[in-house]
């Protein structure tokens, strides 16, 4: 990525509080207008960094760079940044067009000037007729829309979202994330957000960065780190029904790499290994869509296998076997589910399974 | 209406329909004993009220009979004059009222100083952390368990050494500085309780400390400064002892004046003076309460249940 187009470049930072390291020499370079989704489970540190960025935590080493600007050790305010809590944060005592330009009547900015902005962020939003209500009087969703016009009136370059939809119920939350998109797409600002719901990573994002441990362990767009995981650990928390695992061993035997895990020997010569395999134990994973339950023989692997339970969720249906003495699950169609105990043929191409070293947990 | 008895009746396959509906309400043995405990107690409570407000309004003559209870046949209100403008202390014959503005004098500076200094306390204890803030407030809070009576001789020679001593600002300083252990917990905890992510939305916005304070902690901050005036205003009303030891004769409060009067040794002990002289001293909390109980309620539970 050239220098020129990067908005948010982050060097080397690193964070912790007393013994406690939260973030180690953490390295991430988003480009002008892209929508960087920080993916991760409670504790990550992913929250630290978006605050770190926003310059509500004092940084223990590295820098942060906006714009082409050192903000390092620059007060929130200019560093060029909005920023979008899970809790709303807004004021309760003000009015929402108050709430909108208490930044603009703190900066000192000219009557007419916060006019115009707070007139074009509500038309945006579209929460003009909400302007003269107190918070308390809008519902989650109205809430959290003003929370994203109090950024959007400060015209600044890079916005900052902190789990925005997490307090908001199912429904609410999928249409306020195509708002946020169809924001993004209107606004072509650069955009952090930080969540831990895969579903919005994978429908927001430009590109993901999965973190754990205060360390990024994939950064790259949906679609490849959904399909190739970096290690087991990105593999696990990505999809839901989970990814299948299965313990077992590597072996070249019989012209190829194989599989060997029990009874079942699943030959390897569709799958492309990221480097030169070798043998030894390794976690073999497939996920639940990519197995075909009773559809012939036609794969490069299959096997006879017996229903234990069924579970439908609606749009289909997850069936769960045993392979190998490990429980191993199918997603079917719902019209095609079978009964409990009944004997099926499971078949699927290695080519889309992902193997991991079972020490490191890194992709093979 | 006639829906329900034909439901019943379609429904004869159950032996017996009940319960059915809404509990039915019953006055238990348990909750007969709670409410003659409870009455007895308002009586062991509101006896001696009745008794001083009946013995302020008889004259010398009918309390001298000696029927504490029997209300007064010939009811005066001589004897609050009395109280409010003739009463004696030593020489002076001029009253409580004296007393009562000196306590006014002390009260409303004392409460709006401690207030406003420690709902900055604690707000600057929650949002601006520094290096030892924790070991500050350990020991503010420690300061509340700190009996007075330990603390006055140094504070006489303290105070006597940059000529405040006996003086108006002397009792103020002093029961501001008392005020702060308790004040400084109660908003630090109530500013605590808040989502720390409007202190940080407000940083994002580019407000300051003092901008923060003013236009977003303060307007929220109500209930809990309701709580506040509500504990300093009685606390130093009803103040006795730094009262006679810091206030100096001049500015001896109402409490202080209610014990000369009642304990003046010459003459006749008028009890309905004294009687009506202790309720209006008492007065002034017992209208506080009253007023703001509800909003007493309100403030400690906003501080207490959001945390």
């Amino acid at each position: 990525m050239a220098a020129t187009d990067t908005s948010v470049s982050i060097q080397d930072l690193s964070l912790s509080f007393g013994a406690v390291t939260v973030l180690q020499t953490l390295n991430l370079d988003v480009a002008d207008g892209e929508f960087i989704v920080l993916l991760g489970p409670s504790g990550c540190g992913k929250s630290t960094l978006l605050n770190c960025i926003a310059g509500l935590l004092d940084v223990s080493g590295g820098r942060i760079v906006i714009k082409g600007k050192n903000v390092t050790w620059e007060e929130p305010k200019d560093r060029g940044i909005g920023m979008v809590f899970q809790s709303y944060a807004l004021y309760p005592q003000m009015t929402v067009e108050k709430n909108l330009s208490f930044g603009l009547r703190v900066a000192g900015t000219p009557k007419d000037e916060i006019a115009k902005r707070i007139a074009r962020a509500a038309e945006i939003l579209q929460i003009e007729p909400l302007l003269q209500r107190k918070p308390t009087a809008l519902s989650g969703g109205q809430r959290q829309r003003v929370a994203i016009g109090r950024a959007l009136v400060r015209d600044v370059d890079v916005f900052l979202f902190d789990e925005p939809l997490s307090n908001l119920d199912a429904k609410l939350r999928a249409e306020l994330r195509v708002e946020i998109k169809l924001l993004h797409r209107k606004l072509q600002n650069t955009m952090i957000y930080v969540t831990h719901d895969q579903i919005e990573a994978m429908t927001l994002a430009d590109r993901i960065a999965v973190m754990k441990g205060g360390v990024i362990q994939q950064l790259d767009a949906p679609q490849i780190i959904y399909n190739r995981p970096v290690n087991r650990f990105v593999a696990g928390f990505l999809g839901s029904p989970a990814m299948n695992f299965l313990d077992g061993r590597l072996e070249n035997a019989g012209g190829g790499w194989h599989f060997l895990a029990d009874d079942l020997k699943i030959p390897l010569g569709t799958y492309h290994f990221d480097r030169q395999p070798a043998p030894g134990p390794t976690v073999f994973g497939i996920r639940p869509e990519h197995v075909s339950l009773n559809s012939g023989t036609g794969w490069p692997f299959s096997t006879a296998a017996n229903v234990e339970v069924v579970e439908p969720m609606g749009s289909d249906t997850l069936v769960w076997l045993r392979l190998a003495k490990q429980n191993f699950s199918v997603r079917v169609t719902s019209e095609r589910t079978p009964r409990n105990d009944e004997p099926v043929t499971v078949g699927f191409d290695p080519m889309r399974a992902s193997l991991f070293d079972t020490v490191t947990g890194s992709r093979l | 209406m006639s829906a329900a008895p034909i439901a019943i009746q379609e429904r004869s396959d159950l032996a017996d329909v009940r319960p059915y509906g809404p509990k039915p309400r019953r006055m238990s043995p348990g909750r007969i004993g709670i409410y003659a405990f409870l009455i007895v107690a308002a009586l062991f409570f509101l006896i001696p009220v009745y008794i001083m407000i009946v013995t302020s309004l008889k004259g010398m003559p009918e309390i001298r009979l000696g029927h504490l209870f029997s209300l007064p046949h010939e009811p005066t209100f001589q004897p609050w004059a009395d109280a409010w403008l003739h009463a004696c202390t030593g020489r002076d014959c001029n009253g409580l009222s004296p007393g009562f503005y000196n306590s006014v004098k002390i009260t409303l500076p004392s409460v709006a100083i401690s207030i406003v200094c420690a709902s900055i306390n604690g707000y600057a204890l929650t949002f601006w952390p520094y290096k030892g803030a924790n070991l500050l407030f350990g020991l503010l809070v420690f300061g509340a368990f700190v009996p007075y009576q330990v603390v006055i001789y140094p504070l006489i020679i303290g105070l006597s050494s940059v000529g405040l001593f006996a003086t108006l600002p002397g009792i103020i300083i002093v029961h501001t500085i008392f005020g702060m252990p308790i004040l400084t917990l109660l908003f630090r905890n109530f500013y605590a309780a808040l989502p720390a992510e409007l202190f940080k939305a407000a940083r994002v916005d580019g407000a300051g400390f003092w901008r923060i304070f003013f236009s977003i902690m303060l307007p929220m901050s109500v209930p809990i400064a309701v709580v506040a005036v509500i504990l300093q205003v009685t606390g130093i009303w009803n103040d006795f002892l730094f009262g006679i030891v810091f206030a100096g004769r001049s500015n001896w409060p109402m409490t202080v004046q209610l014990n000369n009067i009642v304990n003046t040794t010459t003459g006749v002990k008028e009890y309905n003076v004294n009687m009506a002289a202790t309720i209006l001293t008492a007065a002034v909390p017992l209208v506080i309460y009253f007023i703001s109980g509800r909003w007493f309620v309100r403030g400690i539970a906003a501080g207490a249940v959001k945390g």
